[in-house]
């Protein structure tokens, strides 16, 4: 189905999943207004968000088997199987955190009616982040989703921590957000467009790869997205903010947050800057390797799950900074792969310490999940599965995704970051496998510890299928391999043919 | 046409507004130094589309519109805790210890 964007009716249709998304929040926007005096409608809201995003997901399949293709001239939003693959691990995760969401609102006595259209609204934003192909059309994705997450993170305006957590990531994200900004500014300077792949053609065209100017907007760039995605010397703001959110907002930031913002670093990398690669995989390189170390060293030393999950999902950040530092498509590929199995798995950690936590996650502790396994097999299991996974222990699907990003690495001649990954997977096995132990061979610190501890069938249903495929796709990869290596084909080079523009920066 | 120095005044901008976050205390002032940050960004456009079009000016509106955004936000979020806490001195705000 080729799509020429110039024209009205082809350029809805490439954009159909996100316009869907963009009328049913709104719509469920009226109709949480119209409705919020019961918890019922909030819950009722929370379902219909569901068909929301099942509509959109459906755009997307739709697009991505009728094999939608850009004709024409290249334009400000991507076609390409890139997108379609980051929009569904997207459109997973917001749905994940729906689920969640729903029972958690309802227990914790939040009742806000906007919480649910937000999260659609985040969900959209991020899909413009995994879609856009012009510098612009990113910093409004990016502007989309994060606005709508500081209200998230702050949206229990009872609880001081949270409110605390909403200051901390507004001040420290719209920072970032500035020297973002201040890079496409400095980049669009250089080059004289925002187009991606205009970018990458002006650069080879006019010869300013060593420009000052560039380099400049370039490492802007990297400061802002480094906050974004949370590495290290950029992760700061991570652990108060995800310990002070509410739960469900916590997993939908440390998975689906990240993973937009990173396929936003990987398309603008190896679709404008890939000319760059000799330039900028030294600064991936430290980034990963510190990421990696630092993240890793102080998930060590925390005594809180939550507080622990957040610097797990610091060291994550380097992993996937690792599978960027070839610019390959060999690293694209298992960039793909591991950012859907991470979002799976992150929402499933968290997924157990809300049913553990009961208006205290904060607190708890791996002592607090001794002998979960007696009492609560399900709960034990999805947690034993999702800790491995995050370590990356064979049999999981976490281990094809580090293999492949190791493969990717060592491909390239990036072995010394290989062997810092596995060096500090190795360290995380140091504060994953206590939890592990602790609700297997742990005693119950007293008879009614776990007592109140419980989810809904729906949610129980979904941590089965959140096992089941992690366990599956460990096992057998192929067939997701085959369709991350074709979404890594977006950036088969040559992307378009070089337009020489006659320009002359200043 | 005083490209160069148009350039030069939003790096000055730029770089007091860092400046600005990174040594001072108080919420609602971080948020200016953050404000200005951005218009020395929008300075930075409007001096570039001398040279490469309207398209520079086009992302002004953009910017603005998503500053105006932010600073909804920004100050409810600000609003929330202070009805909280009674301070904006982040040094004073610190249940969540990093």
């Amino acid at each position: 189905m080729p799509l020429d964007l110039e024209h009205g009716r082809d350029l809805t249709l490439a954009l159909l999943p996100e316009l869907l998304l963009t009328a049913w929040a709104a719509a469920l926007l009226l109709y949480a207004a119209w409705r919020h005096r019961d918890s019922s409608a909030q819950r009722r809201a929370g379902w219909l968000s569901l068909f929301g995003i099942a509509a959109s997901a459906g755009a997307v399949l739709w697009l991505w088997i009728g094999g939608a293709r850009l004709e024409g001239p290249a334009t400000s939003v991507a076609v390409d199987a890139f997108r379609w693959a980051v929009d569904l691990i997207i459109l997973v995760g917001a749905a994940l955190t729906v689920l969640l969401s729903v029972h958690y609102l309802d227990r914790e006595g939040i009742r806000v009616p906007e919480y649910h259209p937000l999260v659609l609204f985040a969900a959209v934003g991020m899909m413009l982040l995994a879609g856009g192909a012009d510098l612009f059309v990113l910093f409004l994705g990016l502007e989309l989703m994060s606005v709508s997450v500081y209200v998230l993170a702050g949206i229990n305006r009872r609880n001081p921590a949270s409110a605390e957590a909403a200051l901390k990531y507004f001040l420290l994200g719209a920072f970032a957000s500035a020297f973002l900004l201040y890079g496409i500014a400095l980049t669009y300077g250089a080059t004289g467009t925002t187009k991606l792949s205009r970018i990458g053609a002006q650069i080879s065209a006019l010869g300013i790869e060593s420009h000052p100017m560039l380099a400049a907007g370039l490492a802007l760039l990297f400061v802002g997205f480094g906050f974004k995605v949370a590495a290290v010397p950029f992760h700061m703001w991570t652990p108060d903010v995800y310990d002070g959110a509410p739960t469900p907002v916590t997993a939908f930031m440390a998975a689906s947050v990240k993973a937009a913002a990173f396929a936003a670093l990987v398309r603008l990398l190896l679709e404008a800057f890939a000319a760059l690669q000799p330039g900028w995989d030294g600064v991936v390189w430290g980034l990963a390797a510190i990421t990696m170390v630092v993240g890793n060293l102080i998930a060590l030393a925390q005594r809180a799950v939550k507080r622990m999950l957040a610097y797990s999902s610091i060291a994550h950040a380097g992993y996937l900074l690792t599978a960027l530092v070839s610019g390959s498509l060999a690293g694209a590929a298992a960039f793909l792969f591991y950012l859907l199995f991470y979002t799976l798995m992150t929402v499933g950690a968290f997924a157990v310490l809300i049913a553990k936590g009961r208006s205290g996650e904060r607190d708890v502790t791996s002592d607090d999940l001794s002998g979960l396994a007696e009492s609560h097999p399900l709960l034990a299991l999805t947690m034993t599965v999702c800790m491995l996974s995050l370590l990356g222990f064979p049999g999981t699907a976490g281990f094809i995704g580090k293999w492949y990003i190791l493969t990717s690495a060592t491909g390239a001649g990036y072995a010394g970051l290989a062997v810092v990954l596995v060096l500090t997977t190795v360290v995380s096995a140091g504060y994953y496998l206590p939890i592990v132990m602790a609700m297997y061979m742990k005693p119950r610190l007293h008879e009614m510890a776990h007592a109140d501890v419980g989810l809904p069938r729906v949610v129980r249903g979904m941590l089965v299928a959140l096992v089941v495929a992690l366990l599956f796709y460990g096992i057998w990869p192929n067939q997701l391999l085959t369709l991350a290596r074709e979404g890594s084909h977006a950036f088969l080079p040559p992307h378009v043919t070089p337009v020489a523009v006659p320009f002359s920066p200043n | 046409m005083l490209l160069g120095p148009a350039l030069a005044v939003s790096a000055i901008l730029f770089s007091l507004g860092v400046v600005g976050v990174l040594l001072r205390r108080n919420a609602i002032i971080i948020f200016m130094c953050v404000e200005l940050m951005l218009n020395a960004v929008n300075l930075t456009f409007v001096a570039l589309s001398q040279q490469l079009g309207l398209d520079g000016q086009v992302f002004v509106f953009f910017v603005m519109t998503v500053a105006a955004a932010e600073a909804a936000v920004g100050l409810a979020i600000i609003i929330a805790l202070y009805r909280h806490r009674d301070t904006l001195n982040l040094q004073h705000i610190n249940l969540l210890r990093g």
